[in-house]
Order: C-alpha cells, then structure tokens, then sequence
C-alpha cells in the first residue's frame, strides 16, 4: 500500500518533467533567471517559491467555494502577497546577506506567473490535498531548472560550485584556463534556458511545436 | 535636467526591464508572436508604467517609508515604518489604477480600448509593472519627476524590446530551426543574443 495514488504521483512527478512549468507551461520566468549567477541564492529563492506556492495553493483551494468569481483576482493576489510579506521577513532575519543579493526579486514572487497560474488552472477547482501536491511538484518543477541553470552558470562564470572553488583545486587555472565572463551576463540565463529546452524537447518529442 | 535625461536613457537601454532583468517575461513571450499585438501591450505597458510608478512614489514617500506619516501625525510617527507593507500597497495600487485607465480609456477613446483590448486587465499580473515600483523603491528616487521618467523610460524599454523580438519572430517562422528548437527554444536564444547586443550601451552617461 502505497501513501500516495498514482494519479498524485503524477501531480507531483509531471511537473518535473513534461508538464515542467518553466519549460512547457513558459510561466514564471520572470523572477528566475536574474537570481541564477551563483547557486545559493538561487536555491534560496527556489525555496521561497515552493513554500508560497504550496501554501498559497493550499489557502485558496480551501477558500474556493467563498471566493466570488469576479473578484478572484484580487482575493488570490492578497493572498499571494501576504504570503510574500512573511517569506521576505523571514529571509531579512535569518539569510540577511542573500535577501539582500535577491533585493526585488522576492517581491515580484507576488507577480510570478507560476503562483498565479497554478491557482487559476488548479487550486481554484481541486480539493486542498491534491493542491498541496500539485503546488509542490510545480515548485520543484521550478526550483530544478532554477539550480540547473544557476550550477552551469556559477560553474562556467566564477569557477566555482556553492562557492567551493572547483576549478581552482582540480588545477584548472594554473594550465591556462580563464572563467567564461560571458556566463555572469544576464543574457546568458536565456540562453542556457534555450539549451535546457533544446535538450528536453530533444527527449519527449511530443512538445515539439509545429 | 541632465539627471533626468540620464534615469530616462538609462532606464530604456541600458537598465532594461527585459535584457537586464528579465521582467514580464511571461506577456513577452505570449504576445510577441506577431507585431501587431505586441505593439498594443507594449503601449499599454508604457501607459500603466509611466502612471503606477509616480503613484507609488507618493504613496511610498507619504504613508509606508520611515517618519514619513509625518505630515499627518506630528512627531508621533517619526519612528513608525510601514514599509514591509509596500508589497501589498504596491499591488493593490497596481491592480485599482490598471482597472481605472481601463474605465477612463473605455470613455474617453473607444479606438483605443478596442486596439488594447484584452491586454490590459492582463497588465496587473505583469512583473515589469511591479518590478518598476520595487525598484523605484529600491534606487530611492529623489523626485516625483525622476520616479516618473524612470517609469516611462522603463515602458519604452520594455516597447522596444517586445516589438524587437515579434519582428525576428515573424522572420524565423521562415526559417529552417532544429525541431526541436522550434517556438520557445529559439525565442530563448534569440531574446539572449538581444540582450547581448544591448548591453553594449552600458557605460553610457549623458
């Protein structure tokens, strides 16, 4: 007897893969790519968002029924805010340095596409605990392409891994080699956000567009 | 005068609100399948922007910063700050003024609101928009004049931006792309090399 029903497997499993939310759903890029020159704060906001995500999702599937239809927007958008709120004040007390490093990029968590989109498409006609499922499979869905992204650029552009020094301990440098500067540029997330797609569509070929 | 020149030509292409922090990525990519439409979001951008942004200024400076409660409370505020608030007033504030130009634009130029039409409910939900107000919160603008020129020149950028990338795009439709590239993959790739191309205007002062 398994805890979790194949059809919630799913939920939390599709995200990561085919149904990921950053590449296939195209949502949330907004707020992801800027964070990932380094891991760390990446990572830190790639927590932040599955926490609002999950609760977020959970808050209004219980509230779906009271919300009126017209006025769900804003309902959502309240309740993404106030959640948005306690993960900045957390982050300001306990990782002061990385809140700073992240400056407005937790604040437009409120406006990420993903937070908005998944309470559109799921929360607002499911039951909580699918919800909760679902928030969470869509966060990490996130927060992977967030780390993957961040690991090769922090990798290629300083050299180094969570700030461990790679390169400089495998004697890379002393034969020559220089850090790839090109990788710190923002530009660059998009274009290893392309290859990361490049590669998926490469392997389910069914989400090649037309 | 020069300041403000400066923030305006800074803010359009140097700070772009796509190339240098990938802000309202999502309508970006959504709507920049052809010219057109994207030429009626990018306006609404400019007007929602370059009205959200003084707004926030205000409220920012006159309710939610540290003391600012002065003016109506005497010293009794001086050490009252709002300012974990300003998420939610900024939102708030965002999501009312997208709904009142979309009334006003209704009354005054049915033309307008007919060409705009469904992008500008969409707008409230656009990071570009609240990014401009959190960073307008962030860089500490010293005036109603910079924070709305910040604002403007933030919208024009983000214009440029989405009409630029709707006209490779209607090119590339010709174009032989790896299959696997197609759509999503080679907006990325494209939308980076813009970026790059861009960034040759940092450095640039008036």
């Amino acid at each position: 007897m398994s805890l979790l029903s194949p059809k919630e497997v799913k939920l939390l499993t599709n995200p990561l893969n085919i149904d990921n939310p950053i590449t296939t759903q195209v949502l949330g890029i907004c707020s992801a790519l800027a964070v990932t020159v380094k891991l760390k704060p990446a990572f830190v906001l790639a927590i932040s968002v599955i926490a609002v995500l999950t609760i977020a999702n959970v808050v209004v599937s219980l509230l779906r029924n009271a919300i009126p239809n017209r006025i769900r927007i804003i309902v959502q958008l309240v309740v993404i805010a106030s959640l948005v709120i306690l993960v900045d004040q957390v982050l300001k007390a306990y990782v002061y340095d990385i809140s700073k490093q992240l400056s407005v990029f937790v604040g437009l968590i409120i406006t990420n596409c993903i937070i908005m989109g998944r309470l559109e498409a799921f929360a607002l006609g499911n039951k909580p605990w699918p919800s909760f499922l679902d928030g969470l499979g869509n966060g990490a869905g996130y927060g992977v392409i967030l780390l993957i992204v961040a690991f090769f650029r922090e990798l290629f552009g300083s050299g180094t891994v969570w700030d461990y020094p790679v390169f400089e301990n495998i004697g890379l440098y002393s034969i020559g080699y220089v850090n790839n500067g090109l990788m710190i540029l923002p530009p660059m997330a998009l274009i290893v956000v392309g290859i990361i797609i490049w590669i998926q569509r490469h392997y389910s070929r069914e989400l090649i567009e037309k | 005068m020069e300041e403000l020149l400066n923030i305006f030509t800074k803010s359009i292409f140097i700070d772009n609100m796509i190339f240098a922090y990938f802000l309202g990525m999502c309508s970006y990519l959504a709507v920049s399948k052809t010219v057109e439409t994207s030429t009626g979001l990018g306006i609404a951008v400019i007007f929602v922007l370059g009205i959200t942004v003084p707004v926030n200024y205000l409220i920012e400076n006159f309710i939610l910063k540290k003391g600012a409660l002065d003016w109506l409370l005497g010293d009794a505020a001086a050490s009252l700050d709002l300012s974990f608030l300003s998420f939610i007033m900024f939102i708030a504030v965002i999501a009312s003024m997208v709904q009142l130009v979309e009334m006003i634009i209704e009354k005054v130029s049915p033309s307008l609101y007919a060409a705009l039409g469904i992008f500008l409910p969409l707008i409230a939900v656009n990071c570009a928009i609240l990014g401009g107000a959190l960073f307008m919160q962030e860089r500490e603008y010293s005036s109603i004049a910079e924070a709305s020129v910040f604002g403007l020149g933030s919208g024009i950028g983000w214009f440029l931006a989405v009409v630029g990338i709707a006209a490779i795009r209607e090119k590339l439709k010709y174009s032989n792309v790896p299959a696997p590239m197609r759509g999503l993959g080679i907006t990325f790739i494209a939308t980076g090399l813009m970026g790059i191309a861009f960034m040759s205007f940092m450095g640039i002062k008036l």
